[in-house]
């Protein structure tokens, strides 16, 4: 019975224009922090139902390009703006921090639970001159563990994103040679291995691939029971990503006023090595009622939406970085 | 030695003919395997709710594509609304008309557009529309896959037309009928199912592609809100959640697989159907 | 008199100008790609086409390994679809009962309906792990990407080499096996020969479909722009790379590199349709 009322509610789709008042916000940009958008526009949208914010996890590349372009509303970026990027842009574009995320090495070993890894060894794995599980380098972080004879697949991502430049962010920081031979960028030219479309199709191929090594947030690990790696950080600790640990490695950055920071390698005790912020691109003026809009939603972001993010394994905005936006988007028109 | 040589020639035969077989075999049984295979797969994730819910955040269960349903419907009918009109028309001018420069002009561009990759015509509507009208929309995902239906319906039609005996054209003329009252209203129509059917197949072909929607109608989580505004569509939807980790999407990429691939085949067995008397 | 010759007249403009819709999209078209890439001839010359190094940090761009993988692929996809293309085709004509023969096209034919995304699907999830059983350490790279493509070809293989067997004179056929000959050595000694020009038409136009493959292509292929002998190893194609790195191309020279590579799949894949639809319609006016 209740079909039928659902039947003509899609009859309804098919036949009605722009319905009703709906606005539809788009935006496009970084796959890192996906679950936790989607999470935050769908409730939003319960709130609001006459706005629809739609995201597209495009990459990091991609929402850098889009907004320049000004094809979508807002990007999204955890690879903060380059300079020569910011200069293509005709008005004021502000990086807003969302949230806090853990970079991972994501790997598919059989029957090995905990293994660990340091910054020059990721490094050497991903510049392919560590080839093999069992390479001494490995085996030396690992003592007993029972590492197959096996080669290394490497998965990185093949689209442009932030969460790559986060990580090749941290192994230029571990690496000199990593600097020097690949450098650091939302995309590079990877030395080895198999290329993954957004977080999403990185975490698919390790899952797939045995003897795989990629690295994708912390939560696409978790959420599709993808065991990762723990890391050795500037202090000389193994840490596995965490929100305890994340938010260590916020703790002792100096924020700027324009928001972009990298906190990788960062030097507590108990912080994760790679970790980052994750920003929302939003020109300070926007056309029509833009503005106000996004202006609303970030001010819910800050109160409601973080309340959610360690949910999904975000750690939210510290407060003294919270109350510094709430101020700088004012400024939004 | 005859007997010899006439017992090999025989097992060569023999050989070959097993060989051809397994060859047709393998053929043939692809499709049934691929169908069946999407059939096992998608069929335990269909549901009422999956048909008419749309997607719910990364994480959670009984999202569904009821958005990428109407999208498709939506954005394919308008680039059939666009492209079909053209492409029949562009055919009767061909047929009817088809000598000299101008005509072998159209007709190469034709067959130019029908072996351009469809992800350089998303390329072009990019330029086209997006980027000009700075908003990725449905309406620039319907101008890409009308850019690939011209080509296919352009030429398809000019072929049927091409097929009426020229006898019935002589004899509406002879009748005193202007020229090209005999073309819309005698010659067309005659032609009319083998055209018809060249449509339809055009349409489920377009139904089905995914390159060129990727940077013009861009993809909605939400149901679609009017033409200027990003869609989601069944291909799209398919090839995100395939290449994601996710169990949950990856059921539902089957299933939505298994509905797209069902009304190809429906269109496409009827249009063979309707087809079946192949004389006009 | 006059009236009709106007009536006439007017119809034809109005139609011609739905013709030259399509003349006008292809130019636009061509002439849009041109534009946008010209940056890259400019900045590289066409050496962009046998350089393999694709930098979009240090904005140096060669197109090289998608060139390759598209090649290889599709080479391959012809190596296997061919035998098997052709094979089926004639059991079809020469061998088999005439309903069994229709309802086995009627089978293969519609496997060119299934669209390329599905395709793509069912390679991640059964290819891909079959291909690993098989042995490859990744389960995605060329070999599969070329074994996807074959069977999107088959059927084009396979209907146009059927239609062309069935277009043998009788008479020779005929002649042969008055002479004695099985049926093997009619196909062998007539069929065969006599529909050679068709089935190349027909490789050829297999082959351009097989070149501009995107979808099912960047699902199973690995996306690494790499050049190596091994079929077991990942690779990338032209029509794969745009689709990936289109919507985020941050550079303006990245950007234009991707568009000089659609320029060239074009341009390719306009060559080999070109020389298959010459080669078909050949055929077509001769009999």
């Amino acid at each position: 019975m209740n079909r039928i009322p659902q039947l003509l509610a899609v009859v309804a789709l098919l036949a009605a224009p722009a319905a009703a008042e709906m606005k539809t916000m788009n935006g496009a940009g970084a796959t890192f922090p996906y679950p936790i958008y989607s999470k935050w526009f769908d409730e939003y949208h319960k709130i609001k139902p006459e706005l629809q914010i739609n995201y597209q996890s495009i990459g990091s590349g991609g929402g850098i390009r889009q907004i320049t372009e000004r094809t979508v509303d807002f990007g999204a970026t955890d690879g903060p703006m380059t300079e020569e990027q910011l200069m293509k842009i005709d008005s004021r574009i502000l990086h807003v921090p969302t949230v806090l995320g853990a970079v991972v090495p994501a790997y598919n070993l059989k029957g090995i639970e905990d293994l660990k890894l340091s910054g020059p060894v990721l490094a050497d794995v991903f510049l392919g001159r560590i080839t093999r599980w069992t390479d001494p380098a490995i085996a030396k972080l690992n003592p007993g563990a029972a590492l197959p004879d096996a080669a290394i697949t490497v998965v990185h991502r093949s689209d442009g994103s932030g969460t790559t430049y986060c990580w090749v962010d941290y192994l230029a920081k571990v690496s000199p040679e990593w600097k020097k031979k690949v450098g650091v960028a939302t995309a590079v030219k990877w030395p080895v291995g198999l290329g993954g479309k957004g977080n999403e199709g990185v975490a698919g191929l390790v899952k797939l691939t045995p003897n795989a090594l990629g690295y994708v947030e912390l939560i696409y690990a978790k959420q599709n029971g993808i065991a990762y790696a723990a890391v050795l950080n500037k202090a000389g600790k193994f840490i596995k990503a965490g929100i305890p640990s994340v938010t260590a490695a916020a703790a002792g950055a100096k924020m700027p006023k324009d928001y972009r920071v990298s906190i990788t390698d960062a030097a507590g005790a108990e912080a994760y090595p790679v970790s980052t912020f994750t920003w929302l691109l939003i020109y300070e003026k926007n056309s029509t009622d833009k503005g106000a809009v996004l202006k609303d939603f970030l001010k819910w972001m800050l109160k409601d939406g973080q309340g959610m993010a360690a949910t999904l394994g975000y750690a939210p905005l510290p407060d003294s970085v919270n109350a510094m936006v709430a101020k700088t988007i004012e400024t939004i028109k | 030695m005859n007997e010899a040589v006439y017992a090999r020639r025989k097992k060569v035969n023999a050989l070959a003919f097993a060989l051809t077989a397994v060859c047709a075999a393998v053929a043939s049984g692809t499709l049934l395997a691929i169908l069946g295979y999407i059939a096992w797969k998608g069929a335990s994730s269909i549901s009422w709710a999956f048909l008419t819910n749309i997607p719910k955040p990364l994480g959670e269960h009984g999202g569904g594509i009821a958005n990428s349903i109407v999208g498709s419907a939506k954005v394919v009918g308008l680039a059939g609304l666009m492209g079909i009109p053209v492409g029949i028309l562009g055919g009767v001018y061909l047929a009817e008309y088809g000598r000299g420069k101008y005509a072998f002009a159209v007709r190469y561009a034709a067959d130019v557009m029908n072996g351009v990759p469809s992800i350089v015509v998303g390329l072009f509507a990019y330029a086209l529309i997006v980027h000009p009208m700075k908003k990725f929309s449905a309406l620039s995902g319907s101008v890409a896959l009308a850019f690939i239906m011209v080509p296919i319906v352009l030429r398809n039609t000019e072929e049927f037309l091409r097929l009426v005996p020229g006898t019935i054209r002589e004899a509406a003329l002879a009748l005193g009928v202007p020229r090209w009252k005999v073309t819309m209203f005698v010659i067309l129509p005659t032609a009319g199912r083998g055209i018809l059917t060249g449509a339809l197949l055009a349409l489920a072909r377009v139904a089905g592609e995914t390159a060129p929607l990727i940077f013009t109608a861009f993809g909605n989580r939400f149901s679609d809100n009017g033409w200027l505004n990003p869609i989601a569509t069944l291909p799209h939807t398919i090839y995100t959640y395939a290449i994601s980790p996710y169990e949950d999407w990856h059921n539902q990429a089957w299933a939505a697989a298994l509905i797209l691939m069902a009304f190809v085949l429906a269109v496409n067995v009827t249009a063979r159907l309707w087809l079946k008397p192949k004389s006009i | 008199m006059t009236a009709e010759r106007t009536g006439d007249r007017l119809f034809r403009t109005a139609i011609a100008g739905f013709a030259g819709i399509i003349l006008l999209v292809a130019v636009a078209l061509a002439w849009q790609l041109a534009r946008e890439s010209a940056e890259t001839w400019k900045a590289f010359g066409p050496a962009f086409l046998w350089t393999s190094d694709w930098d979009p940090v240090a904005d140096v761009f060669g197109a090289l390994p998608f060139l390759y993988g598209t090649a290889v692929s599709s080479m391959l996809a012809l190596l296997i679809a061919v035998p098997l293309g052709v094979g089926a085709a004639i059991f079809l004509t020469e061998l088999a009962p005439k309903r069994l023969a229709e309802t086995l096209m009627f089978a293969i034919e519609l496997l060119a309906a299934v669209p390329s995304v599905i395709l793509g699907l069912l390679g991640i999830f059964i290819l891909v792990p079959f291909m690993r059983w098989m042995g490859s350490p990744y389960g995605v790279g060329m070999l599969t990407a070329g074994l996807i493509l074959a069977f999107m070809i088959l059927p084009y293989i396979t209907t146009i080499t059927r239609e062309v067997l069935l277009t043998v004179p009788r008479p020779l056929k005929e002649a042969m096996y008055a002479l004695g000959a099985t049926r093997w050595e009619v196909v062998r000694g007539v069929s065969l020969p006599f529909a050679r020009p068709g089935i190349v038409g027909a490789v050829f136009l297999s082959l351009g479909r097989a070149l501009g493959e995107t979808m099912a292509v960047t699902m199973v292929i690995g996306n690494t722009p790499n050049i190596s002998a091994n079929l077991m190893n990942p690779g990338y194609s032209m029509a794969a790379v745009i689709a990936n790195e289109l919507a985020e191309a941050a550079s303006d020279a990245h950007l234009s590199a991707l568009v000089a590579i659609g320029l060239t799949l074009m341009a390719v894949t306009v060559i080999v349709n070109g020389a298959a639809r010459l080669m078909l319609y050949r055929l077509g006016s001769s009999r």
